[in-house]
């Protein structure tokens, strides 16, 4: 007995042992596999014909570009037999940090990676480079009883900071206001807030959060009183979707730059991309799948903006 | 002579006595590596905050104020701890009764068909996936609590209500499991002192398995605790302590599902989330304590 349960012992430090050791090297395996990701893939093959590239790509990040860049890189692996591309979601955060640390080839993210790369990590972020790759935009939506059809900018700050709480304030019916928010971390938040609040907001005590547009949109259309925010694909009759300032969200209104509230969907390659990763850039940004395959899952292409923004907001005419 | 018998000793059984061992130890050493590894890097994420001064114990425990995007962050995670024992403990008191009786109905009123018809329903119940219950908490349980009751509907209520239904076969086949093992003998000497079956149960029954019915009841509260998307979906994840049974609260599990894909690694805001799920691990290795305590008190 005294025997076996010395031996136990010996198992469990060596164990622990084995751990620490794991803990330290864990961090340079996973990078160095990146890099030999990165060497797989930068091999030449030697040819100028796109359809002879060969190597893998791997993509994670934005759940809400997940499916524009899986059925994009199905259609690219059509064409070229031998690349493979793996394309995983875990949100905007993951994926700055995973391209960061090179562990994925591209990072998908809602948000300028300078937006959520801050402070001690702010130098990751310059090594990044940005694609554009389209445009998503958001449009305030209530429930169909609340009986108003147009916010203007201030009321709707009124509303999710908690000063408005009774849709008769804005012209509507006797109801109690009940917000359907995205959790403060959420890049469709952060864009609703950036771009149609121009202000942050704080959590208000009884408001909901729900990270999934489905749920969002579910719970407006079922709660009276219900507001809350939308990617205009998923907008249908079981809400309403609001004017802002008197803007209808169109996507005619969003390529002309009248309707403020989008954002880019970016995708993030480590330094200048390698020439596999380069060709499937260059594929998502030619006109066959802008107006294909983007139109066709309810983003609005990037190359048909007439506008564009920068990390600081600035809106400029092209 | 001699030698001979010790030759043909290595037969085929010890070499797979052997192997056996072999593969056995290491499972064990496996197992023990992945526990030790995973409790090393919760931990070592989730006092990240603490090491760095971005946040103080006292503050992240009872701070009632979580706003980590603010200008100035603060973290507290109190409501999101009240939040997951309000839940466990209302889903625990809920559901309890329920299994109990569950449990003596098919070991003790009808053993014969109460059995056969439960204990598939009851098995049933724990194979449902937890976005299935959550869903139909959302499309059900939510719509009416909103009708029934002032609010939205959404809040602790809902989630406690979903939690309780997805804990009922956790206790149940605990409880069914200690009732059966009760020595038969017990139940005979108070039927044959005059005891209706009623005072046999209340008196007799229940008392003698109590412990171990306390541990399936521990082990449901450490399952509801843990639960993570199907109370996400009905709870509404607001960061408040709620002030109502019928308002938007939130868990330790819930928001650590809702945020930790929107941070990067390593930044305080997803420290601060590493540091839940410490908070969360080390109440599971309370439940863990709390059972063998039971068990041991268990011994008949």
């Amino acid at each position: 007995m005294q025997f076996r349960k010395s031996w136990i012992m010996a198992l469990a430090l060596t164990s622990v042992v084995a751990l620490s050791a794991c803990g330290n090297n864990g961090n340079n395996t996973a990078t160095n596999n990146g890099g030999n990701n990165a060497a797989a893939t930068n091999t030449p093959t030697e040819s100028s014909s796109g359809s002879d590239l060969s190597g893998s790509i791997l993509a994670s990040g934005s759940t809400a570009l997940q499916p524009l860049v899986e059925q994009v890189a199905e259609s690219f692996m059509d064409a070229n037999n031998g690349v493979d591309i793996q394309v995983q979601g875990g949100g905007s955060g993951t994926g700055l940090t995973q391209v960061a640390e090179k562990q994925v080839d591209i990072g998908n993210s809602d948000v300028f990676a300078e937006e959520k790369l801050k402070d001690a990590d702010a130098e990751k972020a310059k090594a990044l480079v940005d694609h554009q790759v389209a445009v998503v935009a958001i449009a305030a939506v209530s429930n169909p009883d609340a009986g108003v059809d147009s916010l203007t900018k201030q009321q709707l700050v009124d509303i999710f900071t908690g000063k408005i709480t009774n849709w008769k304030d804005v012209g509507g019916a006797d109801q109690a206001i009940q917000i359907i928010n995205r959790p403060s971390s959420s890049g469709t938040r952060a864009t609703f807030e950036n771009f149609a609040l121009g202000t942050k907001t704080e959590d208000l005590q009884g408001s909901v959060q729900e990270d999934s547009s489905g749920t969002v949109k579910k719970m407006i259309g079922e709660t009276p009183g219900a507001i809350g925010y939308l990617a205009l694909s998923y907008l249908d009759d079981t809400v309403k979707t609001l004017n802002y300032d008197g803007v209808e969200p169109s996507v005619d209104n969003v390529i002309s730059g009248k309707y403020p509230v989008w954002a880019y969907e970016h995708m993030y390659t480590n330094g200048e991309p390698n020439e596999i990763v380069k060709a499937f850039l260059d594929y998502m940004l030619t006109d066959e799948v802008q107006n294909g395959d983007v139109v066709d899952l309810g983003y609005i292409p990037a190359n048909q903006m007439q506008v564009s923004r920068d990390v600081e907001g600035n809106v400029t005419k092209k | 002579m001699r030698v001979k018998p010790k030759k043909t000793r290595i037969e085929k059984h010890h070499i797979e006595d052997f192997l056996g061992r072999i593969y056995m130890s290491f499972c064990v050493l496996l197992l023990i590596v992945i526990i030790v590894s995973m409790v090393y890097f919760v931990a070592s994420k989730g006092i990240a905050n603490f090491v760095s001064g971005e946040m103080k114990v006292s503050d992240f425990l009872f701070g009632s104020k979580w706003a980590p995007e603010a200008d100035t962050p603060s973290y507290g995670a109190l409501p999101f701890i009240t939040g997951s024992f309000l839940v466990t403990l209302l889903a625990a008191l809920i559901a309890s009764p329920l299994s109990i009786c569950a449990a003596l109905f098919m070991t003790e009123i009808v053993p014969g068909w109460g059995k056969k018809l439960l204990q598939p329903v009851i098995e049933l119940l724990s194979g449902i996936p937890s976005v299935v219950y959550g869903f139909v908490g959302l499309s059900v349980i939510v719509p009416f609590l909103r009708n029934t009751f002032p609010g939205q509907g959404i809040g602790v209520a809902a989630g406690a209500l979903v939690l309780s239904v997805m804990i009922l076969p956790t206790i149940t086949s605990v409880a069914a499991d200690a009732l059966a093992s009760l020595p038969q003998n017990l139940k005979e000497s108070s039927f044959a002192l005059g005891a209706t079956r009623w005072q046999t149960i209340s008196r007799v029954i229940l008392p003698t398995t109590l412990p171990a019915i306390m541990t399936g009841v521990v082990l449901g509260m450490a399952r509801a605790f843990g639960e993570a998307l199907a109370v996400q979906m009905v709870i509404g994840n607001a960061p408040f302590v709620p002030r109502s049974l019928f308002e938007s609260a939130s868990t330790l599990t819930s928001v650590i599902t809702l945020s930790m894909g929107n941070t990067t690694m390593g930044s305080p805001q997803n420290n601060a989330l590493w540091s839940m799920a410490l908070v969360l691990m080390l109440m599971t290795f309370i439940f863990v304590l709390l059972v063998r305590m039971l068990e041991r008190r268990n011994k008949i």
